[in-house]
């Protein structure tokens, strides 16, 4: 298959995505050997999606969140009697401190873990454009219920993602992580094909 | 099993969400900030970037908040808490937005036919902006100026997938269009806002900024 440069900008945003076909991939890779201008168009896409990812992005204006606290509180259904304000009081009290204890918890062992506990994925497109928390282990298409969103997150590629050590969502991106287990049992050869084919079409990337 | 680890993680989070809606809803209305504390900042961009105002982004992201607080009972959790939020933000936001008749000053490229390719005008070597940068304001505000030039439908389809993270699906139902309208206005504000931040534009710079004279500021 031989593509035009109309057609990779077309597919740019399904190959960023990973959502291509490995036969469109390859022809994809083999123009981009051969046409700076797509590599320009290409890499100045990934770097739209990367830095327009960052929550960084906004900033929320001073004031904001005590603006919203007072109005919240301004609309809502007052209740009276001390003895409720108390028990209020008291279990917000139990949850921060539960949260507290939660957290440490996690924290305490967590720092190991997003490298040691994870499953590397097999044959992840390294180009592919995941999203990423700053406390997960995992990396995400956009969208995935399993995305850690108060966490900070980030837009990255899926080869930045694995060096910092995040593997693939055990729900999102499934396909790259069966891989491994399908593997082994060494009766099923799609799999293998495939992860030994992405990897050989995706050497041009770095 | 790192499979299980994450599971038991993420179910962790959703689980202490659950437990506060939950306790809202039976009225405990004061828990009713932390719940969406997390998500505020997401709100107010998701506003900001639809109005492009500061102060009429906070109205509405305020307004979103009190709208979710009052119908917390219509929320099924058939998606995320936070996907839900946003999804109210983006119609309150475009409701001020059609009541301010703003679309008027929407720029041309919003009336651009969206039928055909998008063919980038910009074929230089791409500098990379390193995400480091987004540190300082000035790239930060120039960025934002970027977005602000895409025409809203453009913008708000990429507002909600590349920078709230939905999916195309979600970011279809909470802008009322067709999955493959979201994937082609998503790929023509990508390819737009690359040719707006590439080197050598000119034009697109404000004139203040020493980095206008063909330096970047990255």
């Amino acid at each position: 298959m031989v593509v035009k440069c109309e057609d990779v900008w077309r597919e740019v945003s399904n190959y960023l995505e990973g959502d291509i076909d490995p036969g469109l991939r390859a022809a994809i890779e083999e123009h981009l050997r051969g046409c700076r201008h797509c590599m320009a168009v290409l890499d100045g896409t990934r770097n739209v999606i990367q830095v327009y990812g960052d929550e960084r992005m906004y900033e929320l204006p001073a004031g904001f969140s005590q603006r919203l606290q007072k109005k919240l509180e301004e609309n809502m259904p007052r209740r009276r009697g001390t003895a409720f304000g108390w028990m209020v009081a008291f279990a917000t009290a139990v949850l921060l401190v539960a949260s507290f204890e939660l957290g440490r918890a996690a924290s305490s062992s967590r720092p190991q873990l997003r490298t040691e506990h994870s499953q590397p994925g097999s044959g992840v497109p390294s180009g592919m454009m995941v999203i990423v928390s700053e406390k997960g282990k995992t990396f995400h298409v956009p969208g995935c219920t399993f995305l850690h969103e108060n966490d900070g997150l980030r837009t990255l590629t899926a080869g930045e993602a694995e060096r910092e050590g995040y593997a693939p969502c055990v729900r999102c991106l499934r396909k790259y992580l069966k891989t491994k287990t399908i593997a082994c049992k060494g009766s099923i050869r799609y799999p293998v094909e495939e992860a030994a084919y992405q990897t050989a079409v995706l050497d041009g990337w770095n | 099993m790192p499979a299980e680890a994450a599971s038991q993680e993420n179910a962790r989070g959703q689980h202490e969400e659950d437990l506060l809606i939950q306790r809202v809803r039976n009225g405990e209305h004061e828990l009713f900030y932390q719940l969406v504390q997390p998500y505020e900042r997401r709100l107010y961009a998701t506003a900001y970037s639809i109005l492009r105002n500061e102060s009429d982004a906070e109205d509405a992201a305020q307004e979103a908040v009190l709208k979710a607080f009052k119908n917390l009972r219509q929320f099924r959790g058939e998606s995320r808490f936070s996907t839900w939020l946003i999804q109210i933000t983006v119609n309150e936001a475009r409701m001020r937005r059609r009541k301010e008749h703003a679309e008027i000053m929407e720029p041309i490229a919003d009336s651009r036919d969206e039928e055909g390719n998008y063919v980038p005008r910009d074929f230089a070597d791409w500098r990379e902006i390193p995400s480091e940068t987004l540190e300082r304001k000035e790239v930060r505000e120039q960025l934002i100026k970027a977005l602000q030039d895409l025409g809203a439908k453009y913008r708000e389809v990429f507002v909600l997938r590349d920078m709230q993270h939905l999916s195309i699906e979600q970011t279809a139902k909470s802008l009322g269009i067709s999955s493959s309208a979201v994937k082609t206005r998503l790929l023509r504000a990508r390819l737009m806002l690359r040719d707006l931040l590439a080197p050598g534009l000119g034009g697109n710079w404000s004139s203040k900024l020493s980095f206008a004279k063909g330096t970047k500021p990255w």
